[in-house]
C-alpha cells in the first residue's frame, strides 16, 4: 500500500482490555477475560477499515476502546486532531476528550437500545449540537431536518418519538446523530447487521456516499464478509482478542495468509450451483479469553499447526507491504482465498 | 442552502400531527396505560378525596376531635331518618338520645327519643381555627341544626360513628387522625427516597468498596426483624417530646429501615442502565457527566421509582398504626389512626362498642387504595415494553 502512514487518523498501539473475573465475598479478582489483547494498527483518512470476526472475538471491545467508551487496560490510541496534531487519547482528561468527541462518533449495532426512547428525534439528533454548545434553537432545528433528509427520513417526523419508527429508520436516525458534529471518524459497530437486507444496501450506500462527501474514516465492524468486501479499503481479521491478519480488502480475500483468514473466507457460500464447496470446518470450539491456549491462540483449531505454535506466540509483522499478520508459517503456507478474488 | 432547497424546507415545515401515538411523550404513553387500569382509575380519585378531607378535617367533621360530650359516653352510631314515625317526609334528621340501663346487666346504653333533630350542610357548630391559624371559623360542612342562640356541646347531638368511652365523637376524631396518619406516609416515604436514592445511586455509581459497604449494610438492616427493631427505637425517643418532634422522628424511623428497598432498585436500575447503548451513545455525544445523568439515566428509572415510592407508601401507614396500636408511636392526645385502634384493644371493648373499629375500616381503604394505584403505575412504568 503506497500510501500508508501517510496520514493516519487513528493510530493504535499495543491496546489491551483486560476484564478483571472476580469471585468470593471480597470480589478478589482470579483472573482476567482478554477482550482485547496487544493490538497494533492504523486507519488513513477518508479511509475505511473493517474488522471482522467471529461474535465475541473482540470486535466491537476494541471499537469502543478505541473511542474510549470503555477505558483500555494498557497501550496508546493517537487521534490526529483538527490541528493535524497527534493527541492521545487514553490519558486524555474527561473534559478534553468530551471536545474530541465531536471528531469522532459511534454508530450502533442495535438501533433499539441506543436512542433513548424518551426523547424526540429532534432532541436525539441534535444532542451532540447540544454538547458542543453548536448553533442556536431554531437553526438547530433546521440544520437537524437536512440531516435527516440527507439519511432518508422524512423532516416532518421531527416531533416523533422512537418508539414511532421501524428498525432501519432508527438506525438513520443513529446514523444522522453520529454525522450531526460533522466529525472526521465514525465507528461503525454492525451498523447494518441488525437491518434486513435492501435496508442493509441502502445504508452502506448512503454511508459510502457521506464517506466521499465529507471525506470520513470508518472503522466499519461487521461479521458479514458481503458487507465487508463491498465498503471497505482493508479488512482486519480478529480471533480471541488478536489480531491475526489485516491487509488490503482484495489482497486479503485473494490470498489470505492466515489459516483462521482461510477458514473465515471458506465460510461465504458463493452463489454458484456448480461450485463445489471447500469449506473447512474448524474442530473444537473458539477458545476461552480467559483460558487462552499457550503459543498462537488459534493453535488447536488450525490444521497447519507445528510444534512451535503451541510454544509461541507469533509476531505481529508485515509480511508483504501492507499485508500484516501472527503466524509462524505464514510465508510457507500457500492458502485459498475466496472465489471470485482469486487470480 | 440554495433558494430551491429553502422551498422545500419551507413545504415541510409543518410538522405532523397525523397520529398522536408517534409524538406522544413517556408520560403520556404511561398514562394513557394507567388509564386502562380499572382498579387504579377508581383508586386515585377516592385517595384525593380522602387527603381533601382530612386536610381540612374540622370542616368536614361535625364535631372537635377532643371535643367532649360528657352526657353521651360510649353511643353507638345515630341512625339517620328521613320520614318521622307518622311517614311525613321531613329530610334528614336525629331523634334525641335518652340514657337506658339494662335492669339485668346494669350496661347503659342509649335509645331514641321523640326529640327531633334536624341536620343540615353547612351549619354552625364548635369553633376552630382554620387550619391550625387564629382565624376562627364555626360552619361545618354537615351536622345539627342548631337552634338560634344555643350553644354546641348541649343535647341536641348526632354521632356519625358513635362516641368513644369519653364521650369524643369517633368520626370526627377519623379524620383527625386521617390527616395525620395519611401525611405521615408521605413524610416517611420522603424521607426514605431521600436516604434510598442518595445510598443506592452512590452504590450504583460508584460501585467498589462504597457499593459493597451499602449493600452489606442493606443485608443487616434487612436481616433484623422489623417490629422489635421499631420498638428499640421508638423506645429511645424520650416521652417527654413534643409532638411534632416525635412525629417525625417516628417518620424518620420507619424510613431508616424503609430504605433498603428503594436502595436495591436505585442500585440494580443505575447498574444496568450505565451499560445502556443509549446512555453510552450519550457519553459519545459529548455529554457531561451531570447531564448524562439528569438527562439521560434518571429519567427513564424515575418512573421504576415513582412505583417503587407508592407500593411502599401501604407499609408505611400500616407500620405507623402497628407503631401506634402497641403504644410505641405516636401517643394520646395526638389523634391517628393507630392510635384510635388503641381504644379497641380488649376483647370486651370490641364487644360492647364494635364502631370502634371504625379507623379500621380507613386504614383497609386507603392502603387498597395505594396498593391499586401502585399496581396501575407499575403496569404503566415503563411503556416501551
Amino acid at each position: 500500500m503506497e500510501n500508508k502512514y501517510t496520514n493516519p487518523i487513528i493510530e493504535v498501539k499495543n491496546l489491551k482490555k483486560y476484564f478483571p473475573i472476580t469471585s468470593g465475598f471480597f470480589k478478589k479478582t482470579v483472573g482476567y477475560v482478554k477482550a482485547v489483547d496487544n493490538i497494533d494498527m492504523y486507519i488513513n483518512e477518508g479511509e475505511t477499515l473493517a474488522l471482522v470476526g467471529e461474535s465475541g472475538c473482540g470486535k466491537t471491545t476494541l471499537g469502543r476502546c478505541i473511542l474510549q467508551a470503555i477505558k483500555p487496560t494498557s497501550g496508546s490510541v493517537l487521534f490526529n486532531n483538527k490541528e493535524n496534531k497527534q493527541v492521545e487519547l487514553t490519558t486524555m482528561p474527561y473534559s478534553q476528550l468530551r471536545d474530541t468527541r465531536r471528531d469522532m462518533q459511534m454508530i450502533f449495532q442495535d438501533p433499539y437500545a441506543s436512542l433513548d426512547p424518551r426523547m424526540t428525534v429532534l432532541n436525539i439528533i441534535s444532542e451532540p449540537l447540544i454538547c458542543h454548545h453548536l448553533m442556536g434553537p431554531a437553526e438547530r432545528r433546521e440544520y437537524v431536518k437536512e440531516l435527516m433528509v440527507t439519511v432518508g427520513l422524512n423532516p416532518r417526523h421531527l416531533e416523533r418519538y422512537p418508539h414511532a419508527f421501524s428498525g432501519g429508520q432508527r438506525q438513520r436516525i443513529g446514523i444522522a446523530r453520529a454525522l450531526a458534529t460533522k466529525p472526521r471518524f465514525v465507528v461503525c459497530d454492525e451498523a447494518v447487521a441488525a437491518l434486513d437486507v435492501s435496508v442493509q444496501a441502502q445504508v452502506l450506500n448512503l454511508l459510502m456516499d457521506l464517506q466521499e462527501k465529507m471525506n470520513l474514516s470508518y472503522l466499519f465492524i461487521s461479521h458479514d464478509l458481503g458487507v465487508v468486501s463491498h465498503i471497505s479499503d482493508r479488512v482486519g481479521v480478529m480471533y480471541v482478542g488478536h489480531m491475526v491478519e489485516l491487509a488490503d480488502t482484495v489482497k486479503l480475500f485473494a490470498r489470505p495468509m492466515h489459516p483462521y483468514t482461510e477458514a473465515l473466507l471458506s465460510a461465504k457460500p458463493v452463489a454458484d450451483p456448480r461450485n463445489k464447496s471447500r469449506r473447512i470446518m474448524l474442530e473444537g470450539d473458539v477458545a476461552n479469553p480467559a483460558h487462552l491456549p499457550s503459543g498462537c491462540p488459534f493453535h488447536p483449531r488450525c490444521r497447519y499447526a507445528k510444534d512451535i505454535c503451541k510454544e509461541q506466540l507469533p509476531e505481529w509483522r508485515e509480511l508483504e507491504p501492507g499485508h500484516y499478520v501472527a503466524c509462524h508459517c505464514a510465508q510457507d503456507l500457500q492458502l485459498h482465498g475466496m472465489r471470485g478474488y482469486e487470480k | 442552502m440554495s433558494d430551491k432547497k429553502k422551498k422545500s424546507n419551507a413545504n415541510i415545515d409543518t410538522v405532523d400531527s397525523s397520529s398522536s401515538y408517534e409524538v406522544a411523550s413517556q408520560y403520556k404513553l404511561m398514562w394513557w396505560k394507567f388509564k386502562k387500569h380499572k382498579a387504579a382509575m377508581i383508586a386515585v380519585p377516592v385517595l384525593i378525596i380522602m387527603y381533601l378531607i382530612c386536610m381540612c378535617c374540622e370542616f368536614f367533621a361535625p364535631a372537635l376531635p377532643l371535643e367532649r360530650y360528657k352526657d353521651y359516653k360510649d353511643t353507638a352510631p345515630t341512625r339517620i331518618h328521613l320520614w318521622d314515625d307518622d311517614g311525613n317526609f321531613v329530610g334528614p334528621f336525629v331523634y334525641g338520645l335518652e340514657r337506658y340501663t339494662d335492669p339485668y346487666t346494669f350496661r347503659k346504653s342509649y335509645v331514641e327519643s321523640d326529640q327531633i333533630i334536624k341536620l343540615g350542610f353547612f351549619v354552625r357548630g364548635s369553633e376552630y381555627g382554620v387550619f391550625g391559624s387564629n382565624l376562627k371559623w364555626d360552619v361545618h360542612f354537615f351536622g345539627v341544626k342548631l337552634p338560634e342562640g344555643e350553644e354546641p356541646g348541649g343535647h341536641n347531638v348526632f354521632f356519625l360513628m358513635g362516641t368513644d368511652s369519653l364521650g369524643r365523637d369517633v368520626f370526627s376524631r377519623i379524620l383527625s387522625g386521617g390527616r395525620i396518619s395519611l401525611s405521615f406516609c408521605l413524610v416517611s416515604v420522603a424521607f426514605t427516597v431521600i436516604i434510598g436514592l442518595t445510598l443506592g445511586g452512590l452504590s450504583g455509581y460508584l460501585g467498589g468498596v462504597v457499593d459493597t459497604i451499602v449493600q452489606r449494610a442493606i443485608d443487616l438492616i434487612m436481616s433484623i426483624p422489623g417490629i422489635p427493631m421499631w420498638m428499640a427505637l421508638a423506645a429511645a425517643l424520650p416521652s417527654t417530646m413534643s409532638n411534632l418532634k416525635k412525629y417525625f422522628l417516628m417518620s424518620l424511623i420507619m424510613s431508616l429501615i424503609g430504605w433498603t428497598g428503594l436502595a436495591r432498585v436505585t442500585r440494580g436500575k443505575l447498574l444496568s442502565l450505565r451499560e445502556e447503548d443509549f446512555v453510552i451513545a450519550a457519553r459519545m455525544c459529548g455529554s457531561s457527566h451531570m447531564r448524562v445523568i439528569f438527562k439521560h439515566m434518571l429519567p427513564s428509572f424515575l418512573s421504576y421509582i415513582i412505583v417503587s415510592v407508592t407500593g411502599s407508601i401501604p407499609g408505611t401507614i400500616l407500620g405507623e398504626t402497628t407503631l401506634s396500636f402497641l403504644g410505641l408511636g405516636l401517643q394520646a392526645p395526638t389523634v391517628s389512626w393507630g392510635t384510635l385502634l388503641q381504644d379497641c384493644q380488649t376483647v370486651d371493648s370490641m364487644a360492647a362498642t364494635p364502631w370502634l373499629m371504625f379507623p379500621a375500616l380507613f386504614i383497609i381503604v386507603s392502603v387498597l387504595c395505594f396498593c391499586f394505584m401502585g399496581d396501575g403505575l407499575r403496569d404503566a412504568a415503563d411503556p416501551y415494553k
